[in-house]
């Protein structure tokens, strides 16, 4: 099991952020933002998902961009679990996902989609990922929820949602994808 | 699937069957690193990995040594001719001195069986078990298992033929355990003189000729004769050994069409196995040694990971 997730048990829902009507709006409109300010057409778009939830997102992102004829994007994902900073706290992961990006990343803008976007060490280590496999000409970050909170200076291009939140909130994004109804929820920890 | 709760890697034997399915799935994914034009991710970043190996290797010892690189661990290697040992220091001690220098990780291969064990209970460190004597040889078993499984889709209900020096081959033991507990049935097949006791009860059966063993087989799986571990007399020579016990094509035949042919190596040409078999397409010897640098990755990352695991 990876470092300790807060145990859901003691976690209690708060209020929902988004419905699957709200998902939906929101990636439409993220969607058409990203069409409008990264350059494509030359070549299209190339939407790498952080796993889990960014990639499930990035996903539907590129559904929503083939579907209003901006052609279909490059679609990949990184996993992220051996290049955390926190690898050692706790017991290591036991289960990665694969790392795919269909198409060298060289020179290419890159949009980079993760569901909650926090303290930002998840997308340094994103960052990190793809510095291995090649040098992009940029990288663009589309997070569904921005909940602040930041430790590193990151900030995100594309925002589904932001929000203030402390450090006993959760946000949870549930989707169909992972077996559960879509939606956002703010949960948080009696204090 | 669930959390690794090991320290060490003695042997297949303590391990259940979802520990060694976490392993083998992990590896999986490590194997992609080998394709990328960085062979490195920086997980194990200021981790120690000591390669304390007092028996001759050079598959076993580099594949570790890369495993430990591209997890961009620092890795040490000690071999028997260049180390104390041969002024008389102990095992232990050597291994204790070892451990004052906060090693992370220590993998050891030594000529006596229960060498690893033995370290374990002293070190700090955790300990993998590279061969001891002729008791285990975990990353061997995990790394066949990975092989098969790549090549047949699934390892229950296969039946694996493992022939030749079953007595000197920890491998053999390893992949006992191994398979057995993964649902695969296990044929042995040796000359009387090289079958070890206590076969039957591992859940091998066994054949005092290669034939039996080798009908109807998914997988056969030789082994080397291990001319250093015989005192003499175990067989008469090596050209009947092979007249009797070698896999040529004409008894690959009695596998199954689709059988693959596996070798830890180093191999024995024209003793064990022929060269037209072990250079012909069935055999499988290569993937294994690029598939054992993956396995070994994820047992590194599984135990230098565990190390602080206080929380």
């Amino acid at each position: 099991m990876p470092r300790k997730p807060p145990p859901d048990s003691d976690l209690k829902e708060r209020r929902e952020l988004l419905d699957a009507a709200g998902i939906a709006r929101t990636l439409r409109r993220m969607a058409h933002e990203i069409a409008e300010r990264v350059p494509h057409g030359e070549k299209p778009l190339y939407l790498v998902g952080v796993r889990t939830g960014g990639a499930y997102l990035a996903h539907r992102l590129c559904d929503v961009l083939a579907a209003a004829g901006e052609g279909k994007p490059i679609l990949g994902a990184v996993d992220i679990s051996l290049y955390r900073d926190d690898v050692f706290h706790g017991l290591p992961k036991p289960e990665i996902g694969p790392t795919e990006l269909p198409e060298p990343i060289e020179g290419r803008t890159i949009v980079l989609v993760d569901d909650v976007l926090f303290t930002g060490r998840t997308i340094r280590a994103a960052m990190d990922v793809l510095a291995d496999y090649g040098r992009p000409r940029a990288v663009k970050l589309a997070a569904l929820i921005d909940r602040g909170m930041r430790e590193l200076p990151i900030q995100p291009d594309f925002v589904g949602l932001a929000l203030q939140t402390t450090v006993l909130e959760s946000v949870r994004v549930m989707l169909t994808e992972r077996g559960e109804p879509d939606r956002v929820v703010l949960r948080e920890r009696p204090a | 699937m669930s959390a690794f709760g090991h320290r060490h890697l003695l042997g297949i034997e303590p391990l259940a069957a979802a520990d060694i399915e976490t392993i083998l799935t992990l590896s999986e994914r490590f194997l992609e690193i080998a394709e990328r034009p960085i062979k490195k991710v920086p997980t194990l970043r200021g981790k120690t990995v000591i390669n304390l190996f007092l028996e001759p290797s050079t598959r076993t010892r580099t594949s570790f040594e890369i495993a430990a690189k591209r997890l961009s661990a620092d890795a040490v290697n000690i071999s028997g001719s260049g180390s104390s040992t041969t002024k008389g220091e102990t095992l232990l001690d050597t291994a204790r001195n070892l451990d004052a220098m906060s090693p992370d990780v220590v993998v050891v291969r030594h000529s006596l069986a229960g060498a690893a064990e033995m370290l374990a209970k002293q070190l700090r460190a955790g300990v993998v078990n590279g061969g001891d004597g002729a008791h285990e040889h975990p990353t061997q078993a995990l790394l066949d298992c990975s092989t098969i499984r790549a090549h047949k889709g699934k390892l229950a209900g296969l039946e694996v033929a493992i022939c030749g020096d079953i007595r000197h081959s920890r491998v053999a033991r390893s992949n006992i355990w191994a398979l057995t507990k993964l649902g695969a049935r296990v044929r042995v097949a040796a000359p009387r003189t090289l079958l070890a006791p206590g076969l039957t009860e591992m859940g091998a059966t066994v054949h005092e000729r290669i034939e039996p063993a080798l009908e109807g087989a998914d997988v056969v799986m030789m082994l080397r004769i291990q001319k250093e571990r015989m005192g003499g007399g175990l067989f008469p020579n090596t050209r009947e050994y092979s007249r009797y016990f070698g896999l040529n094509l004409r008894r690959l035949e009695l596998a199954k069409s689709d059988a693959i042919v596996m070798h830890p190596g180093p191999l024995n040409r024209g003793v064990e196995i022929d060269p037209a078999v072990a250079d012909g397409p069935r055999a499988v010897i290569l993937d294994q040694v690029a598939r054992g640098v993956a396995v070994r990755m994820a047992v590194l990352y599984l135990l230098a990971g565990g190390e602080s695991a206080a929380e």
